[in-house]
């Protein structure tokens, strides 16, 4: 039995990563370095107005006098900021005629990842916004969209298009000043997701942006900014991969969410991004802030994810609960293998009366790696009768790789009431041999109880992205999933 | 004894009870029956005083006071007792030391002398013959660890200590086995006289056989819908709630 | 001026006293302590007093307590009366081998080193470091570098004497030492005692410890404990903390767990300004077994922090942390809980849990419940909850005529108790259950535990 599990564990360290390859495209790029003539140039060449520009410059002034965050529980190597590229963009082919129309290349580059651009093709019911590298590709359904008052596009097309809103909320959640890497991310962004819906309006389909880093030596900043107006109602999916390099590649990213009063935002996310090989060679540098307000009563934000990729995550999907009676959520299952280092959870600050707040974190570790949650549920001293329950579980595959819980719970207001749980374990013994003794395998029993311990997160998922992400952990934990 | 008049009651906003008038009398038994989620827990909860359920509409008196204007505690020591669905389990404390406060407590407010611990143990020690109420039970803490159908002799038990006018039992039945129904209607009753009254909510005839009701109701959505005498709870027990079900929807809105 | 260079100030009046008073300083000490004093001072001065930056102390202000800085008691006080005499323990069927401690020092009066049974020994850890200079150097300092910190290094610097308890191997005590701490002088005062506990091979012992403040002026404690358990000890700590509200107390315990030992401490605060204690483990044989138990019980403008660490370091070891609080009026608590499990821990048990009931509107609680583990065989689980009484149990009791305000006590008193219950020594648990019960009533203030008439003292 124990021999049968390590070689199980042994297996766990062939997965394969699936969207390793790269597209050999032409590009556009900034040379690598930072500084502010790179972040004017950026400007420049998306022609953003100035408010955008000074916006990008107070940020990198005050990136400079900031310090990488330490306090994580990961082994961050120093990384050259002037070494990375920050920007890069496919270089539009002469001879396509509308602005509309995209490059064959880059279509069959997102076909190959399962993710078709043509509208007639495209799974029915979900808007994508194809990010590659710096820029957006093309943003479907727009039309559609528009009928009903919804604007759903690329970052910059929002920047040109629907100024006065980016103004008005763009920063309004993550501030520059908020974090080293927001500070980053709001100085070089270059493209993103932008989405409005209007008062009164469920979108009738899901949103999503796809995010490919292509271009080698580049750091992916992508700025999405989700805006819900009072009673409207949006579901949005956000997935990305990247291919197999030997170095490490920065992605550093800006989530921000208002929901306004009776609003309700479900944001998901299936992050795959390249996780580096089973020497912990190459991966991803993720490191990403997420951010939403639920700024109107009874307003409602709720974020999955499943963090399967990258070599380092970095990254606190949180939720501020101003409005009375609102909602915040936080379903995440993240799983770290080989050398991958994960340092993951939620705030959930509660301001407002009544509000309620869920934290379900599944933590799966196996091979090396390192992973751990991290959250803090702070009840303000007006938050009368603030509600919250974590359950933060850990699952350890294998005896040489960590599993982690360091909850923070603030708490200034008498009628709260906060609760945390947490158990670390490995798969017991005693599940696998009562599958055994119904004929089931143990390699199958243990892909049946991973999948089971991480269900109450994946159920979250709209329907498309659970069977994904179910494979997707699959390929993860290869070998010891059935 | 106890008059309810038009008593509307609502949880979160959500409408529970629509309208419900009951009259009790000393002496009387009076069962209330009716399908899951109709509202008898609630109203046995009300008449007790718990404020998780807010009283939008009616009245409710009891041996001639406004009860809504009393605390749960004040309501206990008039004579108000509830058997509870679903006793509450309260780690530490112990039976011992719960019971004798509530005793005390009650003697206090009657202008009685405190019983001293020796009197008390005697007390106690007849209550729980009188009731056959397992003696270990007593030395561990209220309701914990203890099975379902000790939690519900347990109910019982206080009852028997507490000597109280007005008893609303809530499916105090459930659970029991055959004897400890029989131990659990003898104990009411024994405690029965022309003073006090008994409200049983109840899903089984069964226990209207040992403890025969004067009145029976029905509850459903909220309303009673049928009060009649203890043959109602036969025609239930034969037929279910559907007649009820379909009457009501029949005639109803 | 600001915070950093605020720190480097207090922490130069340090060095300052030190040198100035070095001389007084070890002659009220002796050997080996004197002979770690200027490297600790070194390693003070490069830690310095961990600021609120400092993880670990987020939630209360150290730098603050050292601002301006007390005087320090260097010398043992000379109580004209005798302490047994006026301080009566009133746990009635308590038979305990009493020893008073005046200011960290064991007061000149009284007999420096005392043997019990089997060769057992307790009383001056100055003096034992005169004796026993071999048994001091394998133990003393030996244990506090399971967390390096500034604080405790100061206290190596200054600490001068304590409480010494030595069983020798396969020694049973029958009856528990009682060790009781007083704090009193004419004016503010700095205390840094030092006690070490050394409990040998299938050796059992208990101890109680009460410190009390015997007079209304602002004592500020900084007191190390070393515990070192040889294989199969057993060693029972209760502490009853019960201090005036202008008291701080920071307490730091190290206890080193050899194989199949057991340790279970009991922390009880029932009053004190401001308490930090710091609990650290370090479970290093196979089998062994820790338990941490705290309760504190604070209202008006205190402030508990507890801080507790088991380090799991070998297989098949077992540990339990339970805190819980009662928080009234303005008070605030912080708990951090850690959990080390390392990589060869396999077979590890370790449950931690941190309940607390905030009373009031301004009551502040922050709880860290912390699990980190690199073992896959271990089953560890941690929970924390911040809130109020529960309604259902409230009107279960109320519902048998037991009012609003008495319900409410048996609440807490039940909470409460859960801790209690694990105190040791019968005698004492069902004391502090009575002291609790009267804590919560409100019916017990600092001195009510104690008979002694602060204004009677002369020294
Ligand atoms: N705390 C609560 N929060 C929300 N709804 C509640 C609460 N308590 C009761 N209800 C709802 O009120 C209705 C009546 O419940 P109640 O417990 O009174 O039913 P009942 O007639 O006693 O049912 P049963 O026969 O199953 O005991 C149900 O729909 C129930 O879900
Ligand atoms: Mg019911």
């Amino acid at each position: 039995m124990e021999k049968e599990q390590d070689k199980l564990l042994r297996e766990v360290t062939t997965g394969e990563y699936k969207y390793g390859f790269y597209t050999d495209i032409e590009m556009d790029t900034i040379p690598p370095g930072l500084s502010e003539e790179v972040i004017r140039k950026i400007s420049l060449l998306k022609g953003e107005p100035g408010f955008m520009l000074d916006f990008r410059l107070k940020a990198f002034r005050h990136w400079q006098k900031m310090k990488m965050p330490r306090w994580a529980h990961l082994k961050i190597p120093e990384i050259d900021f002037d070494r990375i590229v920050y920007y890069a963009a496919p270089r539009k082919k002469e001879g396509l005629s509308s602005l509309d129309e995209v490059d064959p290349e880059l279509l069959e580059t997102f076909n190959k990842l399962g993710i078709p651009l043509d509208e007639q093709k495209h799974l029915t019911g979900v808007a994508v916004d194809a990010v590659m590298d710096s820029v957006s590709v093309k943003t479907t359904f727009r039309e559609t969209l528009a009928e009903l008052g919804i604007i759903f596009c690329s970052f910059s097309d929002a920047v040109r298009e629907h100024p006065d809103l980016v103004k008005k909320y763009m920063g309004s959640v993550v501030p520059y000043s908020d974090n080293f890497f927001a500070a980053l991310n709001s100085a070089v962004f270059s493209d993103g997701s932008f989405c409005y819906i209007p008062k009164g309006v469920r979108c009738p389909m899901e949103l999503s942006t796809y995010f490919r880093i292509n271009a080698a030596n580049t750091g992916q900043f992508e700025r999405t900014l989700i805006v819900a107006e009072e009673d409207s109602y949006v579901s949005y999916l956000e997935g990305c991969t990247a291919p197999m390099r030997d170095e490490n590649q920065l992605h550093a990213a800006i989530v921000e969410i208002v929901a306004m009063k009776g609003a309700e935002v479900k944001y998901s996310t299936v992050q795959n991004w390249y996780p580096g090989d089973k020497q912990g060679q190459g991966g991803i540098y993720n490191f990403v802030t997420k951010r939403g307000i639920c700024r109107g009563e009874r307003s409602k934000i709720s974020w999955t994810q499943v963090e399967t990729g990258s070599a380092i995550t970095w990254k606190y999907p949180s939720c501020i609960l101003q409005g009375d009676h609102s909602v915040g959520e936080f379903y995440s299952v993240a799983v770290t293998n080989h050398f991958q280092q994960a340092d993951t959870g939620t705030k959930m600050i509660h301001i407002g009366k009544n509000t309620k707040s869920t934290v379900v974190s599944k933590g799966i570790s196996a091979g090396r790696s390192n992973n751990s949650y991290r959250g803090l549920v702070k009840v303000l001293k007006n938050a009368q009768n603030a509600r919250n329950f974590s359950q933060c579980d850990s699952l350890l595959l294998g005896d040489r790789c960590g599993a982690h819980t360091f909850p923070y719970l603030e708490v200034d207001n008498q009628s709260a009431i906060v609760e945390h749980e947490a158990t670390t374990s490995k798969i017991g013994e005693d599940q696998i041999f009562y599958c055994n003794q119904r004929g089931i395998s143990t390699e199958d029993a243990i892909g049946l109880i991973v999948n089971g311990y991480a269900r109450e997160v994946i159920n979250k998922l709209p329907m498309e992205f659970a069977v994904e992400a179910q494979k997707l952990l699959q390929i993860s934990l290869e070998g010891s999933v059935g | 004894m106890l008059s309810i008049q038009n008593l509307h009651v609502s949880i979160e906003g959500k409408p529970i009870l629509k309208g419900i008038s009951l009259e009790v009398k000393p002496g009387e038994i009076h069962a209330i029956m009716g399908p899951n989620g109709s509202g008898k827990s609630t109203l046995a909860a009300v008449l007790a005083g718990r404020d998780l359920f807010e009283v939008t509409e009616g009245k409710i008196m009891y041996m001639g006071k406004n009860l809504m204007d009393m605390a749960p505690e004040e309501r206990a020591r008039e004579g108000i007792f509830l058997g509870f669905q679903y006793p509450v389990e309260i780690p530490g404390v112990s039976m011992v030391n719960f019971m004798k406060t509530a005793v005390n407590e009650q003697r206090k407010y009657r202008g009685e002398e405190s019983l001293s611990a020796s009197d008390f143990l005697k007390f106690m020690r007849e209550k729980k013959d009188l009731v056959e109420f397992d003696s270990q039970l007593t030395n561990r803490s209220v309701n914990e660890g203890f099975s379902g159908g000790e939690k519900k002799k347990n109910e019982i038990f206080q009852m028997a200590m507490l000597n109280p006018r007005l008893s609303i039992l809530d499916e105090t039945d459930s659970g029991l086995d055959i004897d400890a129904l029989r131990i659990v209607a003898r104990g009411v009753n024994k405690l029965r006289n022309k003073e006090n009254a008994t409200i049983v909510i109840t899903h089984y005839q069964r226990l209207l056989d040992y403890i025969i009701p004067d009145y029976v109701h029905v509850l459903y959505d909220g309303k009673i819908v049928r009060s009649s005498g203890k043959e109602l709870a036969m025609e239930l027990e034969e037929k279910g709630y559907d007649w009820i079900r379909q009457e009501y929807a029949g005639n109803g809105k | 001026m600001n915070t950093t260079t605020q720190n480097q100030e207090t922490e130069k009046l340090f060095r300052e006293s030190f040198t100035k008073n070095r001389d007084t300083i070890e002659r009220f000490s002796a050997g080996l302590m004197n002979g770690r004093r200027q490297e600790a001072l070194e390693h003070f001065m490069q830690l310095g007093i961990p600021g609120k930056k400092t993880e670990s102390y987020k939630y209360t202000d150290m730098p603050g307590l050292f601002n301006p800085m007390l005087h320090m008691n260097l010398q043992p006080n000379h109580v004209h009366m005798d302490v047994k005499e006026i301080f009566q323990c009133d746990v009635p069927k308590l038979d305990t081998h009493m020893i008073f401690l005046v200011n960290g020092f064991l007061p000149p009066n009284s007999p420096p080193l005392e043997e019990l049974e089997g060769k057992a020994l307790v009383g001056s850890l100055a003096e034992a470091a005169r004796r026993y200079p071999e048994l001091l150097e394998k133990h003393y300092d030996r244990y506090t570098s399971l967390n390096p910190e500034g604080l405790v290094s100061l206290n190596t610097a200054f600490a001068q004497d304590g409480l010494f308890l030595y069983i020798p191997n396969g020694t049973e005590l029958e009856r528990p030492v009682q060790v009781v701490n007083m704090s009193v002088w004419e004016d503010n005062l700095m205390i840094q005692q030092r006690n070490l506990f050394i409990v040998g091979k299938n050796s059992a012992a208990s101890l109680i410890i009460c410190d009390h403040t015997l007079a209304p002026w602002r004592f500020l404690n900084n007191a190390v404990t070393e515990i070192f358990l040889d294989k199969q000890a057993r060693f029972d700590l209760s502490r009853i903390q019960n201090e005036n509200n202008s008291s701080q107390h920071i307490s730091h315990t190290f206890a080193r767990q050899e194989t199949a030992s057991t340790l279970t401490s009991n922390t009880i605060t029932l009053h004190g300004g401001l308490v930090r204690n710091n609990f650290y483990a370090l479970l290093n044989g196979e089998h062994a077994e820790n338990n941490t138990y705290g309760l504190y019980l604070s209202d008006r403008h205190q402030h508990i922090d507890n801080f507790s660490f088991i380090d799991h370091a070998a297989p098949h070891c077992t540990s339990n942390q339970l805190f819980k609080g009662v928080l009234d009026d303005q008070a605030t608590g912080a708990f951090t809980g850690r959990i080390l499990v390392r990589q060869d821990a396999q077979k590890t048990l370790a449950y931690q849990s941190n309940n607390n009931i905030l009373l009031t509107d301004e009551a502040r609680m922050h709880s860290k419940p912390q699990l980190e583990i690199y073992a896959d065989d271990v089953k560890c689980s941690h929970g924390a909850t911040v809130g109020q009484l529960d309604p259902a149990a409230l009107f279960y009791l109320r519902s048998r005529g037991i009012n609003y305000r008495e319900a409410r006590l048996m609440l807490m008193y039940a909470f409460a108790h859960d801790i209690i219950s694990h105190i040791a020594v019968p005698p004492f648990r069902e004391r502090i259950d009575d002291l609790v019960d009267k804590r919560l009533r409100g019916e017990l203030s600092r001195c009510n535990a104690c008979h002694i008439n602060c204004g009677k003292l002369n020294y």
